[in-house]
């Protein structure tokens, strides 16, 4: 199963098993991991699971589509790497992936 | 209330609101007891998917989950399934268990949600009539939502047409009867819903409005509908969108003030101080709108009410309220709603409906009082946050799409 590293703002890293298939959202909110609050549930509708990907990895999660980009126009602390985790799909390539959380969704 | 002197949380209703509180009370650090309650079988879940990606067959049960229900034992969270409490008693702060088993509080938090309402026809208990609130009643549904079974959907509101969307993505044969002129009468404009009505009659749906049921006719199972009018459809399945009725039952016998909802204060606490209320159950005021008194059905307001209810345990401040946000998911139409439009005296488009992409902004008296967006996330999230920190946008401005929604945004003045 691909593991994912969630780093908080603290950096306190969080190292997760994250299920193909599932999202980077998902896997955080299934193990607890703080700073991704995720309310409506990864429907697309709250923006509160802004992660910022790491550049090495910006490729393999591809580009936020019109409509999350959208979101994120609306999102804090917005950066080149901000995505909504509930929009990012774990594949087997994204095992190693790594994420930073931001100062706070709201 | 001294935050000091609670020991003992005892949460009745287990789904997303009650399940929040836990989580974040523990979050928070508290370290007292913490009683987790529900009547359903499964530890607190995501409802909103369930007439979506679960009726669609995208999503298993793993993927409604809340959190993994082993969670809550690792939490030291006491959860109570297929469990009913019957009664409150107050004076001595217990809560009364089905069985006799009592259980004693410092403070009370009723979650309880609200029942769907049930067609009062002849033949509404037959085999293939159903109500959509739980993960009980879609396996139950799924029995008979099969391609090509005929559907008659009672009721055009969120549910009775998100559960027709994904009827005819799964090629059901699909009717909608609504005793309104339209559909989504309650919860948006006639032009917001009139978009809705040609999307779905696009997509093969058939509308019966202005209609009421009469009978569910079969024998043992459905297999029509008759209208009060004498016109017959037939139906092998019925499901029934018409609404909830919040569950106070508890609160009324509890002598709590109950006004279609459990009443409470911004804090959530009711006419009780030890008894807080949240979620579908409960009517509190709106900050944005006057302290208005207000009973949501929303994620929203489960997770805004948890919120609030664990920050006042814990003796800290709570989260500024947002403005109310909804949203329904219909085919490839993301329809995302913020603000309480009720009472608005002018509605301005910008985007296009033959696009399939536009806001509708709510005005009350020159101010912007909510948002109908589909397909348009930024118009949404935009108008959410001028509502929630009060500030408002002349009409001619958002209705000008040459000008980015996050600019309009920016240069908003209070």
């Amino acid at each position: 199963m691909p593991k994912i590293t969630y780093i908080e703002q603290n950096g306190k890293e969080h190292v997760v098993d994250a299920p193909v298939g599932q999202t980077v959202m998902e896997a955080a909110i299934k193990h607890g991991v703080p700073g991704i609050d995720a309310d409506c549930g990864g429907a697309c509708a709250c923006a509160t699971c802004h992660v910022y990907v790491d550049p090495d990895w910006a490729a393999k999660t591809g580009e936020a589509s019109s409509m999350e980009q959208s979101m994120l126009d609306f999102a804090n602390d917005v950066e080149d790497t901000s995505r909504l985790s509930c929009q990012i799909k774990v594949t087997d390539d994204l095992d190693g992936l790594i994420v930073r959380l931001p100062r706070s969704q709201h | 209330m001294n935050t000091a002197e609670i020991n003992r949380v005892i949460i009745i209703g287990a789904g997303q609101a009650g399940g929040e509180t836990a989580q974040r009370l523990r979050q928070g650090g508290f370290e007292g007891d913490i009683t987790l309650i529900g009547e359903e079988p499964i530890a607190p879940y995501q409802r909103p998917p369930l007439s979506k990606k679960y009726l669609a067959g995208e999503y298993g049960q793993d993927r409604l989950m809340l959190r993994p229900p082993e969670v809550y034992a690792h939490e030291n969270v006491a959860l109570l399934t297929n469990t009913r409490a019957v009664w409150v008693d107050r004076a001595n702060k217990r809560v009364r268990l089905e069985g006799g088993r009592e259980l004693a509080y410092d403070a009370l938090v009723l979650a309880t949600g609200a029942r769907p309402r049930v067609l009062k026809l002849a033949g509404a208990d037959l085999a293939g009539s159903y109500v959509l609130r739980t993960i009980a009643d879609i396996d139950a549904i799924r029995h008979d939502f099969k391609s090509g079974a005929r559907l008659v959907v009672v009721g055009a509101g969120y549910i009775g047409l998100e559960a027709a969307a994904v009827a005819r993505q799964l090629e059901l044969d699909v009717t909608v009867v609504e005793s309104a002129v339209r559909p989504l009468a309650r919860v948006t404009s006639p032009d917001v819903a009139g978009f809705f009505l040609d999307e779905h009659t696009a997509q093969g749906v058939r509308f019966v409005l202005s209609a009421q049921p009469a009978v569910i006719k079969g024998v043992e199972h459905v297999t029509g509908v008759r209208l009060a009018d004498g016109a017959e459809i037939a139906a092998d399945l019925v499901i029934a969108g018409i609404g909830v009725t919040p569950e106070t039952t508890l609160a009324s016998h509890s002598g709590l003030v109950v006004e279609d909802g459990v009443v409470t204060d911004r804090a959530c606490r009711s006419s009780d101080p030890a008894i807080f209320a949240i979620g579908d159950c409960a009517r509190r005021p709106m900050i944005h709108y006057g302290e208005r008194m207000a009973r949501l059905e929303s994620v929203h307001n489960a997770v805004e009410g948890a919120k609030i209810v664990a920050a006042t345990l814990l003796g800290q401040k709570p989260p500024a309220e947002e403005a109310p946000w909804f949203w329904s998911d219909q085919y490839d139409l993301k329809f995302q709603i913020a603000g309480l439009f009720q009472g608005y005296d002018r509605a301005i488009q910008r985007g296009s409906m033959e696009k399939r992409a536009f806001a509708m902004f709510y005005y009350k008296a020159g101010r912007l009082i909510a948002v109908d967006a589909v397909n348009r996330p930024g118009e949404y999230l935009g108008a959410k946050l001028l509502i929630q920190t009060g500030r408002s946008v002349a009409p001619d401005i958002l209705a000008d799409e040459t000008r980015p929604m996050k600019e309009i945004v920016a240069a908003a003045k209070d």
